[in-house]
């Protein structure tokens, strides 16, 4: 679309990776002269807007700036040694698989600085909150954009220590049982992860993703792949969260403020599911050919679980079990955990398409990676702003014994939840609906040499889990959204705001976009996935 | 008539040996003028102490192409140059140059922290006297290679350290602590000296490279009596690194102590241990890594385990916790270090750089920690964990420094040389193929961030009750702010440009 030169290219992408590093160094500092603002803390909060803002443009200069005819090249790289003792070089480079993540992560860190800047969290000062945002998306954007093993893992670790503090500072009940929780689960995933990755480095003799990549396993006997991959898939995995690993997720989501609860959801799994595509896949095809049945397993098994736990919510509690049932920090049916759940659940989708080892499910994954992310943090945005508005997010105070009636009260903020709910039980025409469709067609006929049986029962599963979804969401929306007439004197409930508005909107419009032209997204995934299947990147 | 009287006289390369000798020789000259200074003005002396070290570790420039030795057997002459420091009692190659670095480093900021305690509570005069002379046997260590001065370098670093732990006057828990130190340190390095002793029964010499030689063809009625030899030598040592199970010394020895002598202990005095460890294995009982190694493997995992999970279990509202809390969080950071010397029984010595690289990371991360805490201690003489709260609020530079010294220790971002020396560590086991060691490790790393952590968070929570502390207490003296400063630029460029510290992994340091 836009003709720029490489070197244009190379400044954008590095920008893009160490601007909110700068940015996140920066909000520290007092504001300077002129810049000062109507308080100290507007000041950093409109900071963060700007910082994030700029990322977000010079992001989508890099994808107009992107040779859309040749996604499957790896674009804007730069390649310099960091550290020659362990062979790390600062390799950086998009391609078809990671640029629309990248946007995502740009998009929704703008998104909740922009939210924040209005309606900043309960907690602390927003000095340290802007900060560890930018922080964390430095981390996130990294992670998406290097292509070195060790910087990889360590662009992975950067993300944790801000979203712990995110969580605990500026958290809900229990939030700092909540990070912990996270942090620890997270890191153990991680070091299982590094030592995966270091195998990988040592034996293969480099860190280089595209190299070895190229190089598609060789000089790996089958032995160490498959270690390798165990190792690297088990922190993925928690990442992802997969299920049995996901039980920091439930809590972390509830604890966690709008802006962490979007970001963990939108962009933060993401790295899990993207590290699988990016590192399991090329790199060690044969230790990923030998797990993948088992991952599928268990991305179904995912699948189910999450829509059993969500119906399981989503259904009113009666009196005598929510008292006795509700799990310790939170309450039993928290709308927050409820998604966190239901994130299980799609996120299965995504492992599912991965474990098919077809070009078809690694598409389908990529969509339905971004899918999520614009649905869920939608969907957490809004149920951040019913927690305001109500004080709680408990489904059966908000429901009460008749239902919310939103569309009576907040009819824009009711309509609003009724279409992210739908988008994200996968209505045909949504984002919600390509990733999971596809991710069930490719488990229909996986690669060669997987058992074509089991993965037909895996696909049974997801066609059920897709049913399952549909009935909690539409429980959701029934209690939320209708309910019969209000009590009288019942005070007013404001509607959509225009800040609220600004950051919804986007979403919104690109969850009709990809499912009306989803072909836009799968032509830049699809040479790339078809190549790494193929036998690494160029 | 002159060339044979040149090789009666032994020519002593004076540069090569300048950085421990001019320590030593400040420290007698402090004792000396101890004696003569007024003691409105005993400030000198410290003064002269920090100049002292300072101009030691300008002393190590000059040797930094590191192929000078010294105190040869036969005249470094003609031979190749691995052979040319094959005779030699004091060498000065890279790993004793990085080793001197960190010793004098470390001594030079314990320095600068204890100038505001030698002016109020401890004597100056004997106190720099100790220090100096601890830091001038610390850094003959590593220069030692045969085992008398191996273990008189030992004994110099090790005998200073007994009197400064108990040199609070009138404390009983600091001579209790001393006493402690001293007993257990005592035994352990009596065992030593009879290890080495045997040792040189068996092979009849004393020089390290002669010993890995010789010990391949022992005698056969020797054999028993060299492998005792090695087992007792390297328990002296394990001692001194407070490897399981002679680690209990640590945490009373630390808050018994001083503070800049418990910062002291935790890098300088566990360098020396891990100096001379490396040097007993690797250079001199190469034939014997199929014992050693897992021996230490083992060693480094149940040392590493303990450290994390006492430090987990410390109340935070107990006095002296911060100081217990990082005392066992250096017993589990000894263990991490013992990783790559263990990874050298399997894969050669290549791996020894990766122990080097992290003990350079720790030292500074770790004396930048102990500072913090030294500048808390001056308001909150309890010097509990809990005495952090909100540490942001009062004095927020302080309180960054210190978060990034403990993530740094913890190994995560932006602890960015934490991490990398984490992640060399990890890759010399896995490397080695200690596949377990390296999970085990992976496990306590993940305990040593829930305490790293849980201390990190106190700094910016607000204090429940109203800032009882004055607001404008006493100012923070200027060379706690200098060696917080140094540690933190240390670590924030090292951070930047990790090669500095690891450049040391893949080079050869013998």
């Amino acid at each position: 679309m836009l003709d720029l030169s490489p070197t244009v290219m190379q400044y954008l992408l590095v920008a893009v990776v160490a601007g909110p590093l700068l940015g996140a160094a920066a909000a520290l500092l007092p504001a300077p002269p002129g810049l000062k603002g109507k308080s100290p803390d507007q000041a950093v909060l409109r900071h963060g807007v700007t910082v994030t803002g700029v990322i977000l443009l010079a992001a989508i200069v890099l994808a107009a700036g992107f040779d859309h005819d040749r996604p499957s090249r790896m674009q804007a790289t730069t390649d310099i040694s960091w550290i020659r003792a362990l062979d790390v070089r600062i390799h950086l480079g998009v391609d078809g698989i990671s640029l629309p993540l990248l946007l995502l992560t740009a998009l929704l860190a703008f998104l909740c600085a922009l939210y924040s800047y209005f309606k900043m969290p309960q907690g602390p000062s927003p000095k340290a909150f802007v900060a560890l945002l930018l922080l964390l998306e430095a981390g996130t954007l990294a992670t998406f954009a290097v292509l070195d093993l060790v910087l990889f893992f360590l662009a992975f670790e950067t993300v944790l220590v801000p979203m712990y503090f995110l969580i605990a500072r500026w958290g809900g009940e229990g939030r700092r049982a909540a990070a912990g929780k996270f942090i620890l689960y997270t890191l153990l995933g991680s070091v299982i992860m590094l030592l995966g990755l270091l195998l990988v480095g040592i034996k293969a003799g480099t860190f280089d993703m595209v190299a070895l990549a190229a190089g598609g396993g060789r000089g790996l006997t089958a032995s160490v792949q498959v270690t390798a991959v165990l190792a690297i898939g088990l922190g993925l995995a928690v990442k992802t969260p997969m299920w049995p690993l996901h039980s920091w997720l439930p809590d972390a989501h509830t604890a966690a403020p709008t802006a962490g609860s979007v970001l963990l959801a939108g962009v933060l799994l993401k790295m899990g599911t993207y590290g699988f595509v990016r590192i399991a896949l090329p790199i060690a095809p044969d230790g990923m050919r030998t797990l993948a049945p088992y991952l599928a397993a268990f991305a179904a098994a995912g699948i189910l679980y999450g829509s059993l736990a969500c119906l399981a919510l989503a259904l009113p509690s009666s009196p005598g079990r929510s008292a006795a049932a509700s799990p310790p920090g939170g309450t039993g049916s928290d709308l927050k955990r409820l998604i966190a759940y239901s994130s299980v659940g799609h996120m299965g989708f995504v492992l599912l398409g991965i474990a098919t080892l077809t070009p078809t499910g690694v598409n389908a994954a990529l969509f339905a990676n971004i899918a999520h992310g614009l649905i869920t943090g939608l969907l957490f945005f809004l149920v951040g702003a019913l927690k305001d508005r109500y004080g709680t997010a408990d489904l059966d105070t908000l429901a009460g014994a008749t239902g919310a009636a939103l569309y009576g009260r907040a009819p824009r903020l009711g309509a609003l939840l009724a279409f992210a709910a739908v988008a994200s039980l996968g209505l045909p025409g949504l984002a919600g609906f390509w990733g999971e469709m596809l991710a069930l067609f490719a488990a229909f006929d996986p690669a060669e040499g997987l058992h074509r049986g089991a993965y037909l029962t895996f696909m049974a599963i997801g066609g059920l889990g897709t049913l399952l979804t549909a009935a909690y969401l539409l429980i959701v929306v029934r209690r939320v959204c209708m309910g019969g007439p209000r009590p009288a004197g019942e005070p007013e409930l404001a509607d959509v705001q225009p800040y609220e508005l600004a950051a919804w909107t986007p979403l919104a419009a690109l969850t009709v976009l990809a499912g009306l032209w989803p072909a836009a997204l799968l032509g830049l995934t699809d040479p790339a996935v078809q190549q790494l299947l193929a036998g690494g990147t160029q | 008539m002159t060339s044979a009287s040149a090789s009666l006289v032994q020519s002593v390369d004076w540069l090569t040996i300048a950085p421990p000798t001019l320590t030593a020789l400040a420290a007698l000259g402090v004792l000396v003028a101890d004696l003569f200074v007024p003691a409105a003005r005993k400030q000198l002396l410290g003064r002269v102490s920090v100049g002292a070290l300072a101009a030691a570790l300008a002393l190590l420039l000059p040797l930094r192409a590191g192929d000078r030795a010294t105190f040869c057997l036969t005249a470094p002459a003609q031979a190749a140059s691995h052979a040319r420091t094959a005779g030699c009692s004091y060498t000065a190659d890279d790993f004793t140059l990085v080793i001197q670095l960190l010793v004098l480093g470390g001594a030079l900021l314990t320095a600068l922290l204890s100038l505001p305690a030698t002016r109020e509570k401890l004597p100056a005069g004997e106190y720099w006297f100790l220090l100096l002379s601890s830091a001038a046997g610390a850094a003959l260590l590593p220069a030692a290679r045969d085992l008398a001065t191996l273990v008189v370098a030992l004994e110099v670093a090790s005998l200073p350290a007994f009197a400064l732990v108990g040199l609070k006057r009138g404390d009983r828990r600091s001579s209790e602590a001393a006493l402690k130190f001293f007993l257990s340190s005592v035994t352990a390095t009596a065992v030593t000296l009879l290890g080495a002793s045997f040792v040189y029964a068996a092979t009849g010499t004393l020089h390290l490279t002669e010993i890995a030689a010789r010990l391949d063809d022992v005698p056969g009625q020797l054999q028993t009596l060299a492998e005792t030899g090695v087992a007792l030598t390297l328990v002296g040592f394990a001692f001194k690194v407070a490897a399981v199970p002679f680690h209990f010394w640590v945490p009373d020895t630390y808050t018994g102590a001083p503070l800049p002598v418990a910062a002291y202990l935790s890098v300088v005095g566990k360098a020396v241990g891990f100096t001379g460890l490396i040097l007993v294995t690797v250079v001199a009982f190469p034939s014997y890594a199929d014992v050693w190694g897992p021996a230490l493997a083992v060693l480094a995992a149940l040392t590493m385990t303990a450290g994390n999970a006492a430090a987990l279990r410390q109340d935070p509202a107990r006095e002296g916790s911060a100081v217990r809390l990082l005392a066992w969080s250096s017993v589990a950071q000894a263990g991490y270090l013992l990783v790559p010397i263990a990874a050298a029984a399997y894969s050669g010595d290549d791996q020894i750089g990766a122990t080097v690289a992290y003990a350079l990371m720790y030292a500074v991360v770790n004396l930048g920690a102990f500072a913090v805490v030294v500048l808390v201690a001056r308001t909150h003489p309890g010097k509990r964990l809990t005495d952090h709260v909100g540490l942001y609020a009062t004095s927020p530079a302080a309180a960054l420094a210190l978060a990034f010294f403990l993530l740094n220790l913890a190994g995560l971002p932006p602890g960015i040389i934490g991490l990398f020396a984490k992640v060399t560590v990890f890759s010399s086991a896995v490397d080695a193929g200690l596949g377990w060691l390296a999970v085990v490790m992976g496990v306590n790393v993940v305990i040593g961030l829930a305490y790293y952590l849980r201390w990190t968070a106190l700094l910016f929570r607000t204090p429940e009750s109203a800032p009882a502390t004055v607001p404008d207490g006493p100012r923070a003296p200027a060379p706690v702010t200098l060696a917080i400063v140094l540690t933190a630029a240390g670590g924030a460029v090292l951070s930047g440009y990790p090669q500095f510290a690891l450049r040391f992994v893949t080079a050869g340091l013998f």
